[in-house]
């Protein structure tokens, strides 16, 4: 079924909201969602198995910290020759520990987010995507401080 | 906190999708060989922690109807920096606020991904924001092509 925030009806949008940002911890989370809404569990899980899948929902599950896991992360910004960008795009893709990686319309044309167990290996892989060829430039801008994380949405104005 | 062999095979689990049911941290407890209080216990203390940020879904931006992003970039001077991230924060249109180092070649200093409706949307919460702190240089990123975008799988 086709779905876009312009046909999502409330209860879909409510349902969204409380997605997003608390999906309860309780044994039976749908059943606490209907009640919050006001419609029944199944109505809640039935509306919820269509919206992924539209595929407006990804996933349903854990959003971790690889910081306090111990694990390694930056930002990167390269500067790669235009006829090139591609090949090394998808190269830079192909380590498991990016996650994402898009072209950008700057100089710094492709920009990417790595995630490592450790700093050694971070830097090793930054120093093997340097050598990849059509690379001019690598910027590495590890986080310094974060003021805000958090992807949500309002979806009652979307 | 340590991080046992239980709570890798936990973490690895929960980073996947949960089963749409009724019970749904019953029956990943069950796959991971613990009971459902145990899994609950867990995931309540993994967020006390910090390593678990949230339960939750991430949504699909461009299928939520916020169809523009873009990355903006803002050169903020040092003594500044602890004073302009937090209002920048406050913008529900910005998603991420970052500090990161700066280069001769890149200047900017405090990261925000926004979002909106349409690029307008995005130069006009941009606008907003230098107008609200002051600051005037800035730089927008719209991505031209997406490569990759997952999640990261730790375990």
């Amino acid at each position: 079924m086709k779905q876009s925030a312009a046909n999502l009806s409330g209860f879909d949008r409510e349902i969204l909201n409380i997605l997003q940002s608390r999906y309860p911890l309780v044994s039976r989370p749908y059943a606490a969602i209907a009640q919050e809404v006001g419609l029944t569990e199944e109505e809640v899980m039935k509306r919820v198995a269509t919206l992924k899948e539209s595929g407006l929902v990804r996933r349903i599950g854990g959003i971790f910290d690889s910081q306090k896991m111990g694990f390694s992360s930056t930002l990167v910004a390269l500067k790669v020759q235009e006829d090139k960008t591609d090949a090394v795009a998808q190269a830079v893709s192909a380590y498991p520990g990016v996650t994402h990686n898009y072209q950008r319309a700057h100089e710094f044309n492709v920009w990417f987010t790595l995630v490592t167990r450790s700093e050694e290996e971070l830097q090793k892989t930054l120093n093997e995507i340097m050598d990849l060829d059509g690379v001019v430039k690598l910027r590495n801008l590890p986080a310094l401080n974060l003021f805000k994380i958090g992807v949500n949405f309002d979806m009652s104005e979307a | 906190m340590q991080i046992t062999d239980l709570d890798k095979k936990i973490i690895s689990r929960l980073q996947g999708d949960l089963p749409l049911q009724p019970n749904p941290y019953a029956a990943v407890a069950e796959e991971v060989g613990i009971t459902e209080e145990e899994l609950l216990q867990k995931i309540n203390a993994y967020l006390k922690s910090g390593i678990l940020r949230r339960m939750g879904t991430i949504l699909r931006h461009h299928k939520a109807g916020f169809n523009a992003n873009a990355m903006c970039g803002w050169n903020v001077p040092a003594e500044k920096v602890e004073e302009v991230g937090p209002i920048m924060a406050q913008f529900k249109e910005a998603s991420h606020v970052y500090h990161r180092p700066t280069y001769p070649d890149w200047p900017y200093n405090l990261f925000t991904m926004l979002h909106g409706k349409s690029k307008e949307d995005l130069e006009e919460v941009a606008a907003q924001i230098s107008k609200e702190t002051g600051i005037t240089d800035y730089k927008l990123l719209y991505s031209t092509k997406e490569y990759k975008k997952t999640s990261m799988k730790y375990f």
